[in-house]
């Protein structure tokens, strides 16, 4: 038997509603043994009193429902955002809130570099913050005439390459056919590359290869740092291509005693048929460790609001743009709701616009008359459109949700101008009409889409302020204790974790957030501002500036 | 078959789940004849392949009797795309069966950005029994009617399972979602292997014009002079609905060598640095295709 370990604190948060606050929490074997004051978990045995955090407040280690550990791999490129942000070793990145800054940007990074062919490549990149001003391959020749160099966007869904990049694809010459690629006076593509089909034969020129973005050693190091800085101790790697052998790599990875985050990489539906990737997950699911939980799936149903590829019902796009694209089936996505119902599997399923919502719930209903199960929690992902009816189904069906909260601050006016309208901006990620309808709820940042940080997303959903400053959804906020709940346990539920993490109770896991401020006595509008000195996770300390 | 060394022709197959692409897939590859066909999949899942084809079979590629393979490209076509044109075992085309949520046009453009290979036609598959009923669907009905209306070539197969009066019914209502494509009506997918994969140009080079007992009905067209290529590839793809392909070479009126392809109602014309023999095979669809059906053509091609 180890150790007891006592920590004290100026407050612990438990969210455990028979002991909501208390001072003190022993800690043995990674896991919490007691709460409460010094006296009575004194009575357990001997113990060491911690004293780090006597002026700190703790809650339970944040859970993010839904990131990718892309957002520790995009950081070996240059940040190029239009928003301050830490990098995972803290340091601060300034936005570039000109053109004339991001080439700056990368053209010091590129006398930085040693070797002529090596590429160079930033990313985060949002015109939309700089009148969406167009960059071409001319700008960013100025960066290098010899090197390939590409600037993926914000959204994910453009990629400006230099001369050299369009030379390496054999994209440099006349005849290019492609509604992707503009083509220039010249005949020859500007550089500019829109969309998935026209970014994909060119990103891994410039640096983008899907293996380094889908994760290897280095990327989960780093994701581990940004968790720490978050004051996240669980998190997802939500659609990963997870195979025996990347786990092995995970593995060694997370078992490392530094490695600071449980990691839930949830595999892919795509690219292998239903039951290959039952069989799959249900293989990898018994190699399961404490800081790497596998056995779950994610499906994705459709693309996205902003990129106009989500699925809309009536009447569609507030523009007038087509209706977006399916991604899966439903004939392939109710013969897997099928077979992971029969097999005791999870599946999360990402539906943006609400009539990939409503497909997911009339796939799911056919399925769970045939394979009744009791607590299968399937969640929908995103589900930024779904209205009051279709989230009392979800109740009736036993599903989750986890709503993408931080779309109101970055496209929250794109949204109600644009995409899909006043009305329907209005109840996007409608956090409040869940909890009411009784749907059990998270709130998510997608990062790196936008940055890990669920206190920034908490903000998000109790005050839906979106960039220009208004208040979009006021009946869709939430409380502040509501949106705590929904990072912790609501997260961990979605999950089927609640009864290891998301609130400090006795037998639960010792993951704790440090915070400077008690996010309760700070209140809603400055709930983002708390500064995090780091986490306990697994009973081991974590200081975000010792990394 | 990169005759012209313009690259490996793509030929992609679409059409809603159930429509037949396995089953056609499988007729073209038992009836390659020599030809070296490469199938790509989006997934290895339901295995597309007949057992007896099999010679052997990794993680990545089936190798198929007869030379030919199948791959799955998962979500990187054009990296497949440009493995398949380096390989050292040469390929003379390629079909790529797309999924039923695909978008044929977009993955046409994307091969239309890889070196090596050239895009040939977009041939969609429809069951002659569901097309309707499944264009109807709650969810899938523009993603199913777009497919239709990208299609160069429409299969209707699985003909045997209704009626002539519903052949007919069905075709017509075909014809009002696309009126360009030629309708190629078919059982089991038993489809023409030169109508789909456009093999016929070699016929040039066996006997110059000449019919076979089976298979579609074919006509070579043989210019003397240099011609309006363009103004010929347009019309054989415009205005001559009942020809299905028509692929080939003639010489501009600049003297250049071009090649010429038509599937359906979509038409390419290529420059060619290579000496070839003028001439164009056409493949027909219905009743033999005869000279005096082309006089406004022949008159274009002075012949």
């Amino acid at each position: 038997m180890g150790k007891i370990r006592i920590f004290s604190a100026k407050k612990i948060i438990t969210m455990n509603p028979n002991q909501p606050e208390t001072t003190h929490v022993a800690v043995r074997e990674g896991r919490i043994l007691s709460t409460g004051t010094l006296e009575e978990l004194a009575i357990w045995d001997d113990y060491t009193l911690d004293e780090t955090f006597h002026n700190k407040i703790l809650i339970p280690g944040l859970v993010e429902g839904h990131a990718h550990v892309m957002a520790g791999a995009l950081w070996r490129h240059v940040y190029c955002g239009y928003f301050d942000r830490a990098d995972p070793d803290g340091n601060m990145w300034q936005g570039s809130k000109t053109i004339a800054d991001v080439i700056e940007l990368l053209q010091v990074a590129e006398s930085k570099l040693k070797y002529p062919a090596l590429p160079l490549a930033g990313w985060q990149f949002d015109p939309i913050y700089m009148d969406n001003q167009r960059v071409t391959r001319s700008d960013l020749d100025q960066v290098s005439a010899t090197r390939p160099v590409g600037v993926l966007h914000a959204s994910g869904h453009i990629l400006n390459v230099n001369s050299k990049a369009l030379e390496l694809a054999d994209l440099l010459r006349p005849g290019i056919n492609h509604p992707g690629i503009p083509l220039d006076k010249d005949g020859l593509p500007t550089g500019e590359l829109y969309g998935p089909d026209a970014i994909g034969p060119v990103s891994k020129y410039v640096g983008f290869d899907r293996a380094s973005m889908e994760g290897d050693a280095d990327a989960l190091r780093a994701f581990g740092k940004i968790c720490v800085r978050s004051g996240v101790t669980t998190i997802t790697d939500l659609a990963a291509r997870i195979t025996e052998e990347s786990v092995d790599k995970m593995l060694e990875v997370t078992e490392h005693p530094t490695f600071p985050a449980r990691i839930v990489p949830l595999r892919i539906f795509m690219g292998a048929s239903a039951k290959d990737t039952i069989d799959l997950v249900l293989s990898l699911k018994e190699r399961s460790t404490d800081q790497l939980r596998l056995g779950r799936i994610k499906a994705v149903a459709d693309g996205s609001i902003q990129g106009f590829s989500a699925r809309m019902r009536w009447p569609g796009y507030f523009n007038g743009a087509p209706n977006g694209l399916w991604y899966t089936l439903p004939e392939q996505l109710g013969e897997l709701y099928r077979l992971a119902l029969a097999n005791g599997v999870q599946v999360h399923t990402h539906t943006n616009g609400d009539e990939a919502t409503e497909m997911a719930l009339d796939t799911l209903a056919p399925a769970l008359n045939e394979v009744p199960s009791v607590d299968h929690r399937f969640t929908l992902q995103h589900c930024q459109l779904a209205d009051a009816a279709q989230f009392r189904r979800m109740r009736n069906m036993k599903m989750c949700v986890n709503l993408f909260a931080n779309h109101h601050f970055y496209w929250g006016d794109e949204h109600y101008r644009l995409t899909v309208g006043p009305e329907r901006a209005r109840r996007m990620n409608a956090c409040r009409t869940a909890l009411e309808m009784g749907v059990p709820m998270a709130i998510h940042s997608d990062a790196p889409i936008t940055p890990l940080a669920p206190l920034f997303t908490a903000w998000c959903a109790v005050n839906r302020l979106t960039l220009s400053g208004r208040v979009q959804g006021d009946g869709e906020k939430i409380s502040i204790q509501d949106a705590l709940y929904a990072i912790t346990l609501g997260a961990a539920y979605t999950l089927h974790l609640d009864g290891e993490i998301g609130s400090v109770e006795i037998g639960k896991k010792a993951d704790f957030a440090v915070l400077e401020q008690d996010p309760i006595d700070i209140g809603g509008a400055n709930i983002k501002d708390i500064e995090i000195w780091g986490t306990v996770q697994g009973g081991r300390v974590f200081q975000a500036k010792k990394l | 078959m990169n005759l012209a060394g313009l690259g490996i022709p793509v030929t992609v197959l679409s059409g809603y789940l159930g429509a037949g692409k396995t089953t056609l897939v499988n007729h073209l590859l038992r009836n390659a004849d020599g030809q070296k066909l490469a199938v790509l999949v989006n997934e290895f899942g339901a295995l597309p392949i007949d057992k007896d084809l099999i010679e052997a079979a990794d993680d990545e590629v089936i190798s198929i009797a007869g030379g030919c393979i199948c791959c799955s490209f998962g979500s990187d076509l054009s990296a497949a795309l440009s493995q398949l044109s380096a390989m050292n075992q040469p390929i003379d085309h390629i079909l790529i069966e797309a999924s039923g949520v695909a978008r044929p046009e977009a993955i046409m453009w994307s091969v239309g950005l890889v070196s090596g290979v050239l895009p040939d036609g977009i041939v969609i598959l429809a069951d002659a029994e569901t097309i309707q009923k499944a264009a109807r669907d709650k969810y899938m009905s523009d993603t199913i009617l777009a497919q239709l209306q990208a299609a160069d070539l429409l299969i209707l197969n699985k003909i045997d399972l209704v009626t002539e009066e519903e052949v007919r019914v069905t075709s017509s209502w075909l014809a009002l979602q696309n009126e360009n494509a030629p309708i190629i009506p078919i059982t089991y997918g038993k489809v023409e292997r030169d109508i789909v994969l456009g093999h016929c140009v070699q016929r040039i080079y066996a006997k110059g014009a000449h019919q076979d007992a089976a298979g579609p009905s074919t006509l070579t067209l043989l210019p003397k002079h240099n011609i309006d290529v363009l103004e010929l590839a347009q019309t054989l793809a415009k205005d001559y609905p009942n020809i299905a392909r028509a692929k080939g070479f003639a010489t501009n009126k600049s003297g250049e060598k071009i090649l010429i392809q038509v599937v359906g109602s979509r038409y390419s014309t290529s420059i060619v640095s290579k000496e070839l023999p003028d001439g164009i095979v056409c493949l027909g669809l219905g009743e033999t295709l005869r000279k005096r059906h082309f006089k406004r053509l022949l008159h274009l091609l002075k012949i």
